[in-house]
């Protein structure tokens, strides 16, 4: 290899991954900043519960049904807690589950992916044919289904929305890994005689990671409100958990008097589903190289 | 025989056997329970003799495989066998009564949520896609973004909140029952009607507005524009006849996720349609409902999706004239 003695022009040093970040936030738009602020927000809530609460996620602090006052700035609930303090606890509980699921549901969706396109022929066949067919019925009424056939509890709430989302990241996953392992580095690499762990973690997975955090984001999104949709009908997240699914379907009967007690806990889903979609809408348009009006 | 024919019968033929496959996991899901439906119905502390004669009345004792094929086969005459509730009873309540009503009523809405969402959102994705870059489309581009990723829910409690019970314009629950007359029934069945259209108009729209963008793209899109074709025939002769296929994918796309938002919909406005049926089922754990609530839904959804592709290869211009 030969090396110049005298640089035709000096060549800067490669950029830190925090400078990158630093670089990227710049150009950011607002609504990616609005939806990190939120994101950030929500996060606080979440890992703070107990210091920002007034009071305890089931403590009993007064008469059912209060309206808004000094003391509970939200009122109280059917059996007298603080709505305030469920709905930051609520953070807690509810945003946890989805991204236990959403993690659990990439772990198993993402390895059978990324193995069904190395390893091709029949493992790839069979489990292709079998998530082909669960991709063919709705998540919502599979989860009702298995949630009636194995009874409701969180355990079970978590595994089978883990599963079932496992299939559509299993399709994502195989379709990005096949692209690359097809790759002349993956050959070169198997030529080399590296291992499968090396092939995976080397140099698979670092190529096919941008898509596959946008589509984190995404279905974390899909299992967040698919999660608040059944505990809302009643099969989810039991009480006395404090979450904003059922805390929506607890107060629904104050509406027809005239109180809007059900969409704070729905406002706060929506808000957080609005500023991820933002992120990702950004990142989306990053990574694929997009510009406005495409 | 003609290739337009040979693909749509082939992909018929996948359409059965998807919804084949389907029905066995819907069946099967029973008796992938760890340890028996009955005994974790009954709990640990349940005798064998119990848990044998609470398989025998719900017929659980015979072979899955025979009673699958009793199942499917009565399913497909419209028999869904009785429910579990009130099995022990003289009453037995059979499935297919119970569902015909609602499904009626499901259908009604999800018809007329259809009729208002798909020409609405076909025109404004088209508006937003003719006028690209305009204040309009940049309006409608961030207004349906926020939508898409709302809860069925929220925007269900909003309009409530505003059109039932400020305004007082409609009531928060839409109780309908057979009695009803079909004009009451439009009215009160107009709430939710609405929510499911704000939730997928937002989706059509999008989709539609990428459709046509991709479609004016095209290379002979823009030679008919050089050619000096009028701007009405370049859509109506050039245009059009290739955006058939994305249209009917984009429509049938959305109608199958009315399938899924009639579930959200009917339990907050209390009306009696099937997706309440199922809820109430999946909460007593009462299978036979459950099942065949799950069929009728993932059976819509294939034919909806299968629908599409139909349409899509019948409208095909290079299949239809083939070299």
């Amino acid at each position: 290899m030969n090396t110049a003695t005298t640089p035709v022009r000096t060549i800067k040093a490669r950029r830190s991954v925090f400078e990158n970040i630093r670089r990227n936030l710049k150009t950011a738009p607002l609504t990616a900043w609005f939806g990190m602020i939120v994101i950030l927000l929500y996060a606080i809530c979440a890992i703070f519960a107990p210091l920002l609460a007034p009071y305890g996620e089931s403590e009993i602090v007064g008469k059912a049904y209060q309206l808004s006052s000094a003391e509970n700035w939200l009122g109280t609930d059917q059996i007298g807690r603080d709505t305030l303090s469920r709905l930051i606890f609520g953070a807690r509980n509810t945003i946890g589950i989805a991204l236990i699921t959403t993690l659990l549901s990439f772990l198993i969706g993402g390895s059978l992916g990324v193995l069904a396109a190395l390893k091709r022929g029949l493992l790839d066949q069979g489990i292709s044919r079998v998530v082909d067919a669960f991709l063919a019925i709705p998540v919502l009424i599979f989860a009702l289904m298995m949630l009636a056939v194995v009874g409701k509890s969180l355990i079970n709430l978590i595994i089978i929305l883990a599963l079932l989302d496992a299939t559509r990241v299993f399709r994502l996953s195989r379709a990005v890994a096949l692209n690359s392992v097809v790759m002349d580095y993956v050959e070169s690499a198997k030529l080399r005689g590296e291992g499968m762990g090396w092939i995976v973690f080397k140099e698979i997975v670092p190529n096919i990671l941008p898509p596959l955090i946008t589509e984190f984001g995404l279905r974390f999104c899909f299992v967040f409100l698919t999660i608040s949709a059944l505990s809302f009908l009643g099969v989810g997240i039991q009480p006395p958990t404090a979450d904003w699914g059922s805390m929506v379907a607890e107060s629904k009967s104050l509406i027809s008097f005239g109180r809007p007690a059900p969409l704070y806990p729905a406002a706060a889903i929506a808000l957080l589903t609005v500023a991820v979609n933002f992120v990702v809408d950004w990142f989306l348009h990053k990574t694929s190289g997009l510009r406005d009006g495409h | 025989m003609h290739p337009v024919l040979r693909t749509v019968l082939q992909r018929l033929g996948l359409g059965i056997v998807t919804l084949l496959a389907v029905s066995v996991i819907i069946f099967s899901s029973l008796e992938m329970l760890p340890g028996g439906y009955a005994e974790n119905v009954l709990g640990q502390s349940a005798t064998p003799e119990t848990v044998a004669a609470f398989k025998r009345d719900l017929g659980l004792d015979r072979p899955a495989t025979v009673r699958y094929f009793e199942w499917i086969g009565n399913a497909l005459q419209g028999d869904f066998g009785s429910s579990y509730s009130g099995l022990s009873g003289s009453m037995k309540r059979d499935v297919s009564a119970t569902i015909a009503p609602r499904l009626y009523n499901t259908f009604f809405l999800a018809a007329m949520a259809a009729l208002i969402a798909v020409p609405l959102s076909l025109l404004l994705g088209a508006m937003a896609a003719l006028y690209r870059n305009s204040w309009f489309d940049r309006i409608v581009n961030s207004v349906t973004l926020t939508t898409i990723a709302m809860p069925e829910f929220f925007i269900a409690y909003i309009l409530v909140y505003v059109f039932a019970v400020k305004l007082k314009l409609f009531y928060p629950n839409s109780t309908v029952s057979i009695g009803t007359p079909f004009v009451e029934h439009l009215y009160r069945a107009a709430l939710p009607a609405i929510t499911m259209t704000l939730v997928i108009i937002a989706h059509m729209m999008r989709m539609t507005r990428a459709a046509i963008i991709n479609l004016l793209a095209s290379p002979y899109i823009e030679m008919a524009q050089l050619k000096g074709v009028s701007k009405s025939d370049v859509i109506r002769q050039h245009a059009l006849p290739n955006a058939w296929a994305p249209i009917a994918t984009v429509i049938a796309f959305n109608l199958a996720y009315l399938v899924v938002g009639v579930v959200v919909v009917e339990v907050v406005f209390v009306y009696p349609g099937i997706g309440q049926l199922m809820v109430d089922a999946v909460s007593s754990r009462d299978m036979p409902v459950v099942q065949a609530c799950a069929l009728i839904f993932a059976a819509t959804y294939i034919l909806l999706n299968l629908l599409a592709d139909v349409v899509s290869i019948v409208t095909n211009p290079r299949l239809l004239h083939p070299k």
